[in-house]
């Protein structure tokens, strides 16, 4: 049997500050070293001042995924030497004598599987370092230095990769949620894996740029041990990483598993209290899980649970519709949303530039309800207000996208239409399943305006006349 | 102009303009020339800043502008506390040529207050020693027999203070720094509540039980030094958002009524006689202005130097990390080193008292040894704690010798390093348990050596406990420093 356990980093890039002091927590495209002070550069004599913003967030995150929150939480020193760790030790939290990380003990369901976190400590990101071109030279950017993020641990309570994938989804979309993080900016959420087989060694898998190659990853790593295991080679416990141009997991050969990181209660922080009031005032700031979301729009307004599904796990989408819908129109904006509108826009960057408003969906979704848009011009339209922004009916104008439903102007154009396709006439005369051919004839004529259910019946009429 | 006067004096005649700050400064540089060769209590001189700063200050005096409290006090600094502009070295290689971008908390509140910051003073390498030896710049001298050991580590500013180099100096006390050399050079020397004073641009040693500490002339200089540099401080998460006390008000008040504990664990053997005989005097002074002494035992005590090297040592071998030469510090180039070996070689560059804390404290914290001694040593440290808080459900204040022995000769003790951890069994009770502490100049022994007597209060109860120390200041007449 497979047993994957993970342990994933993921950055508080909503907070506005560094976890020890004022530095901006965003440090994406700022000059290298430029985003630093005393403390975050560990210069002698600074002291960490602990941001109680990153404590809020990081029990937001804990009982999101139902974990335990102590009374007091306190902070540890990891002491190993890194050049990207201007202290040569990392503040951190460490269970070892007593729990005092932020959360322990939770679990979340994915797809009928439960899986168990162990724990959630908040801490602070090392610099970065640098390779630059042929040099030998290692340089390091500390402006990352400090940034807060939370990192997760889970059981080996993983069988198969593809639940891994399934289950760093659904995560990426509750940190979101939770507002904690945006976990499609880059290096905002990265992952480390523990894989063994049958009774095997534990192996470690580190270096996994992004979390769409750790399935790969670890599809890799189970292949390797099989095979070892299956030739009665042991598995050797160690820490591997993984090289994405080759592909493969490689031995990591330095002997870090073996280190002993002398952990220390770091006094510069004081224990912090957290009173049963203060979890109680994060739940109330705390937005409807996606779970809850997904009930209420089943419940509520009768969307289709398979929409419902892709309207609540997205934040954005989910935000968009919130302020669209009104209790009649509900249902078609989130049709709207999750049919026409994720086409146009299924990535991070697309969603940035959609010029579209919670306006102009409502609006939208009205003028279908009432017949005054046909879908199909529907969809011309949207596609005009995600490139321009435009107001609907400035776009309905500019298109000429009218709905012709008057059975006057109908009967001309289908009068048109018999006159060029006697032969398709004469053949829906014989069997009335040809008809729509006729239907096609008319949206072109019209440019889909035409309404449908009156072509229809007109057509009808006039072919058995 | 008499140099030796007190740091309060100095304020009422700056501001009376019957003294020149900028003659008062020339003076105690020129002083400073005249001496450092015999004491060696300054690695950082700031001859020209001091002066220009003398002369804006006289400035601001004669147009009657709003001037600071300290109306231009020259003080010296121990060089573990930052100063932006000025080395801070901590007397080690690794700092060599190390200048802070900023100022400590307690530099900035000085300097807000006009307080003239002539240079950064000695101390052992890192703040490890209790005799000022152990600095990479060479030992600091004891101004009353330059043979002697000033103590330490504070040693620069109990020495500079002392032989009238400056008015008063910043210390710092992790195991009884500022109070040693306080005692063994004649002055005033307080170790504040742990959280009373800013630690933020204090280079940490062992940052769970160290405090910045003035160091002066008077018990009513080192309350206005206190005033200066206490209360809350947004940089540091450890300072207590107490209300503000006025340390000066009332230090007369006298301690009639009050009990004072005499803990036996301090004064019984192994202590020097002549002290022993000494602080027995000034017990009997105590009782004579209406303190009622009675003997306290705390058991505790005899396993605080234990507790005390363990804690002090897991932390410094933490703290003292950061020091790889790659950011700051000394001349020593990256080129040609992997990450590993440029490491040994940057770190090989500490002193040997540093080394053996490092390698102890690393050892305490490894892996399957946490429990056996660190965790043993908070409980000690723990124990302690709470039999001083039932001692002073009792008594109102402890009283000790500071050191149990006089000060000894430069290179006695420094090959034996046991034996040196074992004088300052006296003042880490205090660091270990958070409490106030202050150390007075009482008497000068037989030999020319001086002896100074240690007072202890409860958490916060510095107001008190420097009313205490002030009427034991008010019984003393002591000669002036012979150098």
């Amino acid at each position: 049997m497979t047993r994957i356990g993970l342990e994933i980093h993921c950055q508080l890039t909503k907070l506005e500050s560094k976890l020890f002091c004022s530095c901006k927590a965003e440090y994406r495209n700022l000059a290298s070293n430029s985003n630093i002070c005393p403390v975050c550069a560990g210069l002698p004599g600074s002291l960490p001042m602990l941001n109680k913003k990153a404590v809020e967030k990081a029990a937001m995150i804990s009982l999101a995924l139902g974990c335990a929150i102590p009374e007091k939480i306190g902070f540890f020193r990891k002491n190993y030497f890194y050049p990207d760790l201007p202290k040569n030790f990392q503040i951190t939290q460490y269970n070892a004598y007593g729990p005092t990380s932020i959360g322990s003990d939770g679990k979340i369901t994915i797809e009928g599987k439960e899986i168990r976190i162990r724990r959630i400590q908040l801490e602070e990101d090392p610099g970065r370092l640098v390779y630059e071109g042929k040099s030998m030279l290692t340089l390091v950017d500390y402006n990352r230095a400090g940034t807060p993020l939370v990192e997760i641990v889970t059981e080996p309570d993983f069988e198969t990769p593809k639940q891994v994938r399934i289950f760093l989804n659904v995560l990426a979309d509750l940190v979101e949620n939770v507002g904690i993080s945006d976990p499609y900016l880059e290096g905002a959420m990265r992952v480390d894996g523990n894989i063994s087989e049958g009774d095997g060694n534990r192996v470690e898998i580190k270096n996994v740029g992004s979390f769409r190659d750790i399935e790969k990853a670890l599809h890799f790593e189970i292949t390797r041990q099989q095979s070892l295991l299956e030739r009665g080679i042991p598995v050797v416990a160690e820490t591997r990483h993984w090289d994405d141009a080759r592909r493969i997991t490689v031995s990591s050969r330095s002997k870090e598993e073996e280190q002993d990181y002398r952990y220390l209660p770091e006094a510069d922080i004081p224990i912090v209290l957290i009173r049963n009031e203060s979890i109680e005032n994060i739940k109330k700031q705390m937005p409807e899980s996606i779970v809850a979301k997904r009930e209420r729009y089943i419940k509520k307004y009768g969307i289709p649970a398979q929409v419902a599904d892709v309207l609540s796990s997205d934040r954005f989408y989910s935000d968009l519709f919130e302020k669209s819908y009104n209790e009649k129109n509900a249902k078609e904006v989130a049709n709207i949303i999750t049919t026409d509108l994720l086409s146009y826009a299924d990535t991070r960057e697309k969603k940035l530039e959609l010029k579209i408003t919670a306006q102009h969906i409502s609006d939208l979704a009205d003028s279908i309800m009432n017949d005054t848009l046909t879908r199909n011009s529907g969809k011309q339209a949207l596609q005009e207000m995600v490139k321009t922004g435009k107001s609907l009916s400035d776009v309905i104008c500019s298109l000429d996208l009218g709905h012709v439903s008057d059975a006057g102007s109908i009967e001309k154009i289908i009068d048109e239409v018999f006159q060029e396709e006697e032969k398709a006439v004469a053949e829906a005369r014989q069997n009335p399943d040809t008809i729509n051919y006729l239907v096609g004839k008319v949206m072109r004529k019209t440019k889909g305006k035409a309404d449908p259910t009156t072509t229809l019946d007109i057509l009808r009429k006039k072919l058995s006349s | 102009m008499n140099l030796g006067i007190s740091a309060t004096e100095f304020v009422s005649q700056a501001k009376a303009g019957t003294i020149s700050v900028e003659e008062f400064v020339a003076k105690t540089l020129d002083r400073i020339k005249l001496v450092e060769d015999k004491i060696h209590a300054f690695i950082t001189v700031d001859y020209q800043n001091a002066l220009a700063k003398a002369k804006e200050i006289d400035k601001k005096i004669k147009s009657k502008d709003k001037v600071g409290t300290c109306f231009g006090m020259p003080i010296s600094i121990k060089d573990n506390i930052c100063t932006a502009g000025i080395k801070t070295t901590c007397a080690s290689k690794m700092l060599e040529n190390f200048v802070a971008p900023y100022d400590a908390t307690v530099v900035s509140r000085l300097k807000s207050e006009d307080a003239i910051i002539v240079g950064k003073v000695n101390l052992d390498e890192f703040a490890m020693g209790s005799t000022t030896e152990f600095s990479y710049f060479g030992p600091s001298r004891n101004p009353w027999n330059v043979d002697y050991v000033p103590g330490g580590s504070s040693g620069g500013s109990g020495v500079s203070v002392s032989a009238q180099e400056c008015l008063a100096s910043l210390g710092s006390d992790t195991g009884g720094s500022v109070r040693s050399p306080a005692s063994f050079c004649s002055v005033v020397g307080l170790k504040p509540t742990y959280g009373l004073v800013s630690r933020y641009g204090l280079v940490s040693y062992a940052n769970s039980i160290e405090q910045v500490g003035p160091m002066a002339r008077t018990v009513e200089d080192v309350a206005f030094l206190l005033n200066i540099i206490s209360g809350y401080d947004s940089h540091d998460d450890t300072t207590v958002k107490n209300e503000h006390v006025d340390y000066t008000k009332d230090i007369t008040l006298g301690i009639s009524g009050k009990k004072i504990g005499i803990i036996t664990q301090m004064i019984g053997e192994g202590i020097d006689k002549e002290v022993a005989s000494a602080t027995n005097r000034a017990i009997s002074k105590l009782q004579d202005l209406g303190a009622e002494c009675v003997p306290i035992s705390l058991d505790a005590v005899e396993h605080s130097v234990a507790a005390y090297y363990t804690i002090a040592s897991a932390e410094a071998s933490s703290n003292l990390s950061r020091y790889d030469n790659l950011r700051y510090g000394f001349d020593f180039g990256t080129e040609g080193y992997e990450f590993k070996a440029f490491i040994l070689k940057a770190r090989s560059n500490f002193g040997p008292e540093v080394v053996r804390r490092m390698l102890l404290g690393a050892y305490v914290l490894s892996a399957g040894y946490y429990g056996k001694y660190y965790l043993k040593a908070q409980k000690v440290r723990a124990m302690i704690k709470a039999q001083l808080d039932e001692a002073f459900k009792k008594v109102d204040f402890l009283v000790s010798p500071t050191m149990p022995i006089l000060p000894y000769k430069v290179g006695e003790k420094i090959d034996d390093p046991l034996k040196m951890y074992l004088t300052d069994i006296n003042t880490i009770t205090a660091n270990l348990s958070g409490i106030p502490a202050i150390s007075v100049p009482f008497e000068i022994s037989s030999s020319g050596l001086p002896i100074g007597v240690q007072l202890f209060a409860n958490s916060f109860e510095e107001k008190k406990l420097l009313q205490a120390a002030y009427a034991l200041q008010e019984t003393t007449n002591l000669p002036e420093v012979p150098l």
